[in-house]
């Protein structure tokens, strides 16, 4: 190699090494931003909690309002997650029956489907649902009100918003979500029915029957009340994304977007947690 | 020396001839990141009185009344409503604070999903328990009236005008019967006359009630009818405070600028 060639070649060199010790420092404050970023959602997330924990037990209550969200999150919910659940009751009718079939145990079907429906999937049908339809709702109508001074006009007349906004919403998703669930499984239980007896008529009192043998209340319901953690995480994000709101009308399209985002994956990774913990407490026989 | 006694005795004296101050704003700085807003900012207001605060947009006049009420925390300095100084205090100690405090927001800041009439009686059914149903509703119709839109009950804010949704603010801010009204730019974005409505109605409140008010405003003409002093900011803080006159003979460039331009 030439002289010429030995100078660009070590002139190559400085300059990626020139390169790199620009981009070091850029990826370490980038993901320093990221980590700072996370703990300080996470840290805002609790002393907002903390608020609202200490207002809820604080009187005056804020009975109206929270009758309000509790018509809000249950009844105008009600028909979304009886159907969603009756959709699931009939895919699992569907996709069970044909590996029943190919294992010999027809017979099973019933409890597969029951067991299916009311231990998991009317459950976290349930949450998602109710995360994607009430959680971009809290979101979008507080940051609304965020962005539009109305929690500051709260504020100023001497009402608490943690109280009257936050409060009254996240209990009443705690509430709610466990009844919406029963509302779900049964739809599920109904369609599994209907779509297992297209194909071999059964009776329900009969797939009831088969579906519920043996089993006892601590089957079905710690994963029916697991539901009121799921409430509580859609209620709580919902709330936080929508009350520390900024930036006007993209700021409201934002904090919709995020609360649902949040809800439903929180919903979900807690989902994990809580089967565990069902297990070790109420373990099967 | 004085005592603590002769202190609250000459203090609660003032107060009753009316002659100490309601609100002390005293050597307040407040920055959001790396902006200061507001830099050693000191004024105060007594009862009867009406201190209009004018400035530059972005002067920190808001953010001022913000303090006042308590939904921002200054960065140093101290407020002090009835001398007693609200930094520190918790949520439900302010709130206390601000049920004798009326605030007119920039742009009424109407709960938008209530009516009219529910808006007004909003803070009432808070905080007036005690009154029936007929006696709120008779209250929200008097307060309904003193700001000239008693016919206008079950409609909803975004159904009237700004200059109505103001009005709508304004007998909100009164609802409590408070001591102390701060309002943010009650004119801006109002035709001459729905001002010139506003403004009379601001002074007839001010002569019936004799609260303590500041008034941030850019609207000097409004200002010099409203109020019995003037302050002007500048970089954070009152460069001059006094009646127009004052203001008229100042040789500061600024308020020179300020007087000619507006």
């Amino acid at each position: 190699m030439s002289a010429t060639g030995f100078t660009a070649a070590a002139e190559i060199e400085q300059s990626r090494q020139g390169r790199r010790k620009k981009l070091l420092p850029f990826v370490a404050g980038y993901v320093t931003g990221l980590v700072s970023g996370f703990f300080e959602w996470f840290g805002s997330l609790g002393i907002f909690f903390w608020q609202v924990c200490k207002a809820a037990v604080t009187p005056p209550y804020e009975w109206r309002e929270f009758v309000r969200q509790l018509d809000e999150v249950g009844s105008k919910s009600f028909p979304l997650v009886v159907l969603a659940g009756a959709a699931v009751g009939v895919v699992l009718s569907m996709e069970t029956r044909s590996i029943m079939t190919q294992f010999g145990a027809k017979a099973l079907l019933p409890i597969s489907v029951v067991w299916a429906v009311i231990q998991e999937m009317g459950p976290i049908i349930t949450g998602l649902v109710v995360s994607g339809r009430v959680g971009a709702g809290i979101g979008a109508e507080l940051a609304s009100m965020k962005v539009t001074e109305q929690i500051d006009a709260i504020e100023a007349s001497a009402i608490n918003p943690y109280r009257y906004l936050a409060a009254t919403r996240i209990l009443a998703c705690v509430l709610m979500l466990p009844l919406l669930t029963v509302a779900a499984d049964a739809g599920g239980l109904l369609m599994g029915w209907v779509a297992q007896t297209l194909v071999e008529p059964i009776s329900f009192h009969q797939f009831i029957d088969r579906g519920f043998g043996g089993a006892t209340l601590k089957d079905f319901l710690p994963p029916t009340l697991k539901t009121a953690v799921f409430g509580l995480i859609i209620g709580l994000v919902a709330s936080f994304q929508g009350m520390r709101t900024r930036g006007g009308a993209e700021g409201v399209g934002r904090a919709a977007t995020n609360s649902v985002v949040l809800a439903s994956l929180f919903v979900i990774l807690s989902d994990v947690v809580l089967v565990k913990i069902i297990l070790v407490v109420f373990p099967n026989k | 020396m004085a005592t603590a006694y002769d202190i609250a005795m000459r203090q609660a004296q003032d107060e009753q001839d009316g002659s100490a101050p309601v609100v002390t704003v005293d050597n307040v700085n407040k920055a959001f990141g790396s902006q200061k807003v507001l830099n050693g900012m000191s004024l105060s207001v007594s009862r009867g009185e009406t201190l209009a605060v004018l400035g530059r947009s972005g002067t920190g006049k808001s953010v001022l009344l913000r303090l006042i009420i308590g939904l921002d925390q200054p960065d140093s300095g101290s407020i002090r409503i009835h001398g007693q100084d609200i930094s520190g205090l918790t949520l439900d100690q302010m709130s206390e604070i601000r049920k004798k405090m009326g605030f007119l927001f920039q742009h009424a800041a109407l709960y938008d999903s209530l009516t009219i009439s529910e808006n007004v009686a909003f803070p009432l059914k808070r905080h007036r328990r005690e009154m029936s149903r007929s006696e709120r509703d008779d209250r929200v119709r008097q307060l309904m009236a003193e700001v000239g839109m008693e016919g206008n009950l079950d409609k909803m804010p975004s159904d009237i005008s700004g200059g109505m949704q103001k009005r709508v603010g304004l007998a909100r801010a009164l609802a409590l019967e408070p001591e102390i009204l701060l309002l943010d730019e009650p004119t801006a974005g109002l035709d001459p006359i729905s001002s010139g409505e506003i403004d009379d109605l601001i002074l007839k409140l001010q002569r019936e009630r004799q609260m303590a008010s500041i008034v941030v405003t850019h609207d000097l003409h409004s200002a010099r009818t409203i109020a019995n002093r003037l302050a002007i900011l500048d970089q954070g803080k009152v460069v001059i405070e006094g009646d127009y006159e004052d203001l008229q003979q100042s040789n500061i460039t600024f308020v020179k600028e300020f007087l000619k331009q507006s």
